[in-house]
C-alpha cells in the first residue's frame, strides 16, 4: 500500500475509488467538502452538519415531497445518520446492525446489497438504554461501523465484502458500542458503551487498512492508561496532578468507573487534536464514591495519532444526575469582541452551552441553554459548576423539581452550525426529574430499594425545544417548542433552512434566520434519527432521514414498556407518556426532494 | 448468532397463554411458561439446578403442566424483554409488590447477610458495628441503585474500604455473583454483604466454613434488609396469579423443604406480609 502523504490535514492519495460512481468517493478531507456527498454522520470534522446545498431553500421548501422510500424492518430506534458516497446510500441499522447499500442510480433507490454481522443475540439483553447505533463513517473505501455486540466492522463499500472485523470489547462484562466512529488519518476512532453495568470507558484508534488496535486511551485509572503525559496541558487546576484517575475515587472503584465513550467525536485538522466526551460515572451509588471521580463526565483533546491527551476538562466532577459529557463538540471560528477565536462549542447534558478554546480548553462562556434549577452557573475561574445543593438527591428523601432531569438540557442528539447565520441549531430537551428512594428493583436474584426517578416536563408543558443560539451574544436567537424532547439530529443548509424531527412524527424544515416553519410531513414512525442532505446523480438535492421511534426517549414504544408505570426506562416513560397515542414503532429511510419543474 | 432463539420464542407466543390457566384446549398439554436467567445459582440455570427451576417443576407437576423456559439474563431490562413481551407468563422470584409484575402470595422471606469465614470469629450482626469501619468488606455493585446495607455504609462514610464485585460479573463464568462468596473464603475480603439465598448456597459449598449472619435492620435507616419473595405473572393476569397462589399454599411444607436443601436463610414472614409490601 501507498504510504500516507497528508499536507494541510488532508489526504492526497486517494486509496480507492468507488467504481462507477459519477462523482468518485475521494479522500475523506476532499468527500467531507464535496457536499453532493454525506460521508460522516456530522458531515464534517468540524461536526458542523452545513451543507453548502441551496437548490432546496427557504423560498421552495414548501414543495419538497417524498422522492422515494425504504423499510429497515426493525421496530427499535433509529439513531443514525444515512451516509452518501459516490452514488450508493448506506443505512446501518440498530441491532441486528445491519448494513443497507442503496443504489441511487435506480428509479426509487434499489438495495445494492446487504451486510449482516450477526452480532451475539445476548447483546440485547446488556445494553441499557434501547439497542440503538448512531451510524457508520466512510474512509478508505470502505463503510465503517461498530455493532452491539463489541465489534468495529469494514465493509467494502463497492462490494459489500467484509474486509475486517475487529473485536474491542466483552458483552459478557456490559459492554455495548452504539456510537457511530470518526476516521483521521489513518485511525478509525470509536469507543464504548455501558457505564450503567460496570464497565470501564475507553476510546480506541484502529488501522484502517487492518482494524488492528494503534491505541486506547481509558476514561479512569493511572495517567499510563489514560494516556496522560508530559504533553497533558489542563487549563484548570482542578484538572491538575498526577493518577487523578485514581485519586478521585475511593480505592480500587475506577475500575468499573464508567466514562464511557457514545458520543461524538470532532476533529480540527490545523491543530491535529480530537476533541469527545466521557460519560457520567458508575455503577456506583453518588455516595458510594465520593471525590470528583476523573475522568468521567470530562471532554479530552488528544494527538489522533498517539492518543496522548493535550489537555481536559471534567465538566460534573462527582456527577449526582446522570450528566454525561459526551455530547458534540462543534468548533468553529468566531470573532469575540474583534480577537478571532478558535472556540469548540458544546451544549452539555448539564444545561449550560460551553464556549471553549480549542487550542487551550480555557471556557470563554457557558451560559444556560436549557430550564435548569440543579446548577446555578458555571465559574470561568475554575470551571466548575455551582451546584444546587436543594437539588441534590438524598436517599430516602424526595427530591423534586431537579432540572434538567438525567438525559440533561440536551442528550447526544447532535447540532447543527451555519457559517452563513453564525447560529448553532440545538434539539434538545424540556424536562425535570422527581427523585426518591422507594422502588423496590430486582437484579440478578438480588432486591435492592432504586432511586425513583420520574421525568416531567419542565415548566410550561412541553417537552422538547429546538432553538437557535448565537454563541458571541450567548444567547437564544429563537426557539420553537415541541411536545416531546427533540430526539433527533439537526441539519442546516445553504438555503438556510433547518431540518429536524419530532418523536410525534414529524419532518419539519423552518427559517434559518427567523425559525418560522416552512413544510412539514408526517413520517410513519417518530423521528429520532439524523437528517441529511445529497445531490443526486441526476443533479437534484435530496434530503433524507430515518424515522423509527425508540432509543432512551422512546423506549415506552420500542420496547413496548407499560405508560401507567412512571419509572420504565429509567424514569423517562412518566415524560413521554401520551407517545403509543401519537407513534408506533418501524424504521423506514423517507427521501425528499423537490418537484421537476413543469416543461 | 442464534436464530433459532427467535424462532423458539415466535412459536411460543403462538402458543395459548392458557395453557396453565385451565382450558387444556385443543392445542393439547397444558404449558407453563416461565422466563429465568440460564447461569445464576442458586436461582436458575439452563441445566435446571436452581431452586426456582425445582419449584417451577412442582408447579408444574401440581397444575398438571409441561414447564417450557424462555432462557434470559436477569439484569436491567429483564422483565420488560421476557415476561411484558409475551415469551412467558410467570417469574419464579420476584420482590413481593414488585412494581412492574402482578406478584402471587410471598413464599420466602430471607434478609442480607454478613458472610465471613468462621476461623476469623467475628460475630457480626449489625452495621453499625465499629469494626466494619477498618475490615475490608466486599459488596455486590447493581448499577446505579445498590443494595441496601450498601447504601447505609455509604451513609456512614465507609468507603475507603469496601470492594464493589459487579452482581453481573463476567457472564462467561459460571453464576457470577458467586464471586463475592468465594472472595471470602480465599480472605480476598474479610467480610462479604450479600442477599441472603446466594450467601447461604455459595458459604455451604465454599472450600473454608463460612459463617452466613443475617443484618439487623438499623433502627436510623428506612432501607430494608429483609425481603419477602413472590412468583411474578404479567399485571392484569389475575386468573394466573390466583391459580398460582393456591399451588403455592398447598406446596408450602415442600416448598420450605426445598428452600432448605439450598440452605437459603429464611425469616418468619410478618402476618400481614401475604397481603402485599417487601
Amino acid at each position: 500500500m501507498s504510504p500516507i502523504v497528508r499536507r494541510a490535514g488532508t489526504l492526497l492519495l486517494a486509496c480507492t475509488i468507488v467504481q462507477g460512481a459519477a462523482h468518485a468517493a475521494q479522500d475523506i478531507g476532499s468527500a467531507m467538502n464535496d457536499d453532493s456527498q454525506w460521508i460522516m454522520p456530522a458531515k464534517d470534522y468540524a461536526s458542523t452538519r452545513f451543507s453548502r446545498l441551496d437548490q432546496v431553500n427557504a423560498g421552495n421548501v414548501k414543495q419538497l415531497q417524498v422522492a422515494w422510500t425504504f423499510s429497515t424492518g426493525l421496530v427499535h430506534g433509529h439513531e443514525a445518520a444515512p451516509l452518501v458516497v459516490g452514488n450508493t446510500m448506506y443505512i446501518v441499522t440498530p441491532y441486528p446492525n445491519y448494513l443497507y447499500a442503496i443504489d441511487l442510480k435506480g428509479e426509487g433507490g434499489p438495495l445494492k446489497w446487504t451486510y449482516k454481522p450477526h452480532p451475539e443475540r445476548a447483546s440485547q439483553g446488556v445494553a441499557c438504554c434501547d439497542v440503538v447505533n448512531r451510524g457508520a463513517a466512510y474512509a478508505d473505501g470502505k463503510i465503517i461501523f461498530n455493532t452491539l455486540d463489541d465489534h468495529t466492522v469494514a465493509v467494502d463499500a463497492e462490494t459489500g465484502k467484509e474486509v475486517w472485523k475487529t473485536k474491542l470489547g466483552e458483552i459478557n462484562l456490559g459492554e455495548t458500542m452504539t456510537m457511530a466512529p470518526l476516521v483521521v488519518k489513518d485511525k478509525v476512532l470509536v469507543g464504548n458503551s455501558g457505564g450503567e453495568m460496570g464497565v470501564r470507558g475507553w476510546i480506541t484508534a484502529l488501522d484502517v487498512k487492518t482494524g488492528k488496535q494503534a491505541w486506547r486511551a481509558y476514561s479512569t485509572g493511572p495517567d499510563a492508561d489514560v494516556l496522560i503525559g508530559p504533553d497533558f496541558k489542563p487549563f484548570y487546576q482542578k484538572d491538575r496532578g498526577k493518577d487523578l484517575g485514581v485519586s478521585t475515587w475511593p480505592p480500587g472503584q475506577w475500575k468499573m468507573g464508567g466514562g464511557s465513550v457514545w458520543g461524538w467525536i470532532s476533529y480540527d485538522p490545523a491543530s491535529n487534536l480530537i476533541y469527545y466526551g466521557s460519560a457520567n460515572p458508575g455503577p456506583w451509588n453518588p455516595a458510594q464514591r465520593p471525590g470528583d471521580n476523573k475522568w468521567t463526565s470530562t471532554i479530552f483533546a488528544r494527538d489522533p495519532d498517539t492518543g496522548a491527551a493535550k489537555w481536559a476538562v471534567q465538566y460534573n466532577p462527582h456527577d449526582l444526575h446522570d450528566y454525561d459529557g459526551v455530547n458534540e463538540n462543534v468548533l468553529v471560528d468566531l470573532d469575540l469582541g474583534g480577537t478571532p477565536r478558535k472556540v469548540l462549542l458544546h451544549p452539555d447534558r448539564n444545561g449550560y452551552l460551553y464556549m471553549m478554546d480549542r487550542i487551550t480548553g480555557q471556557i470563554i462562556s457557558a451560559p444556560p441553554f436549557a430550564y435548569s434549577t440543579s446548577i446555578k452557573s458555571i465559574d470561568l475561574k475554575t470551571g466548575l459548576p455551582a451546584l444546587n445543593e436543594d437539588k441534590t438527591p438524598r436517599q430516602g428523601e424526595l427530591v423534586k423539581d431537579i432540572c434538567p432531569a438525567a438525559p440533561g438540557g440536551k442528550d447526544w442528539q447532535p447540532s447543527a452550525w451555519s457559517p452563513r447565520t453564525r447560529l448553532l441549531y440545538l434539539p434538545h430537551n424540556h424536562l425535570c426529574m422527581d427523585v426518591t428512594a422507594s422502588e423496590v428493583g430486582y437484579i440478578a436474584g438480588t432486591p435492592f430499594v432504586g432511586m425513583e426517578v420520574k421525568m416531567n416536563d419542565a415548566p410550561g408543558g412541553y417537552g422538547g425545544v429546538f432553538s437557535a443560539w448565537d454563541p458571541v451574544a450567548g444567547k437564544e436567537a429563537w426557539s420553537i417548542r415541541e411536545h416531546y424532547p427533540v430526539w433527533s439530529g439537526a441539519l442546516v443548509t445553504a438555503g438556510d433552512v433547518v431540518f429536524y424531527g419530532t418523536m410525534d412524527r414529524w419532518f419539519k424544515a423552518v427559517d434559518a434566520k427567523t425559525g418560522k416553519e416552512l413544510w412539514r410531513f408526517r413520517t410513519g414512525s417518530g423521528i429520532i434519527g439524523q437528517p441529511i442532505t445529497y445531490k443526486g446523480p441526476d443533479g437534484k438535492q435530496y434530503v433524507a432521514v430515518l424515522s423509527g421511534v425508540g432509543g432512551w426517549s422512546g423506549a415506552v414504544v420500542a420496547g413496548g414498556l407499560d405508560k401507567k408505570v412512571p419509572y420504565g426506562a429509567l424514569g423517562f416513560v412518566n415524560a413521554v407518556k401520551d407517545l403509543p397515542d401519537d407513534t408506533a414503532a418501524g424504521g423506514m429511510l423517507y427521501v425528499f426532494a423537490l418537484p421537476d419543474a413543469k416543461p | 448468532m442464534k436464530p433459532a432463539g427467535h424462532l423458539i420464542a415466535a412459536i411460543m407466543l403462538c402458543m395459548p397463554a392458557l395453557a396453565v390457566a385451565g382450558a387444556p384446549a385443543a392445542a393439547g398439554e397444558p404449558v407453563l411458561r416461565v422466563c429465568a436467567d440460564p447461569n445464576n445459582l442458586p436461582f436458575s440455570n439452563a441445566k435446571e439446578e436452581g431452586f426456582e427451576n425445582r419449584l417451577a417443576r412442582m408447579v408444574g407437576n401440581a397444575l398438571h403442566a409441561r414447564v417450557e423456559y424462555t432462557w434470559w439474563a436477569q439484569r436491567r431490562g429483564f422483565v420488560r424483554n421476557t415476561l411484558k413481551a409475551g415469551l412467558c407468563d410467570v417469574v419464579m422470584g420476584v420482590p413481593s409488590g414488585y412494581g412492574l409484575a402482578l406478584t402471587t402470595r410471598p413464599y420466602y422471606r430471607s434478609t442480607f447477610v454478613f458472610v465471613y469465614r468462621k476461623d476469623r470469629a467475628y460475630d457480626l450482626h449489625a452495621l453499625d458495628d465499629p469494626r466494619l469501619a477498618t475490615l475490608k468488606i466486599g459488596l455486590h455493585v447493581l448499577g446505579n441503585d445498590n443494595p441496601p446495607p450498601a447504601l447505609i455504609l455509604a451513609r456512614r462514610g465507609i468507603t475507603d474500604n469496601v470492594i464493589g464485585y459487579s452482581i453481573y460479573g463476567d457472564y462467561r463464568d459460571a453464576n457470577p455473583p458467586a464471586r463475592l462468596i468465594e472472595a471470602v473464603a480465599r480472605g480476598d475480603v474479610d467480610v462479604a454483604i450479600a442477599w441472603g439465598p446466594l450467601a447461604g448456597y455459595f458459604a455451604r459449598q465454599a472450600p473454608a466454613e463460612l459463617a452466613v449472619a443475617p443484618i439487623d435492620q438499623p433502627d436510623d435507616a428506612p432501607l430494608p434488609m429483609q425481603f419477602s419473595v413472590s412468583l411474578g405473572v404479567r399485571k392484569g393476569d389475575h386468573a394466573l396469579k390466583d391459580r398460582l397462589d393456591s399451588v403455592l399454599q398447598k406446596l408450602r411444607p415442600e416448598i420450605d423443604v426445598l428452600l432448605r436443601d439450598y440452605a437459603v436463610p429464611l425469616l418468619n414472614a410478618p402476618p400481614d406480609m401475604a397481603a402485599s409490601g417487601p
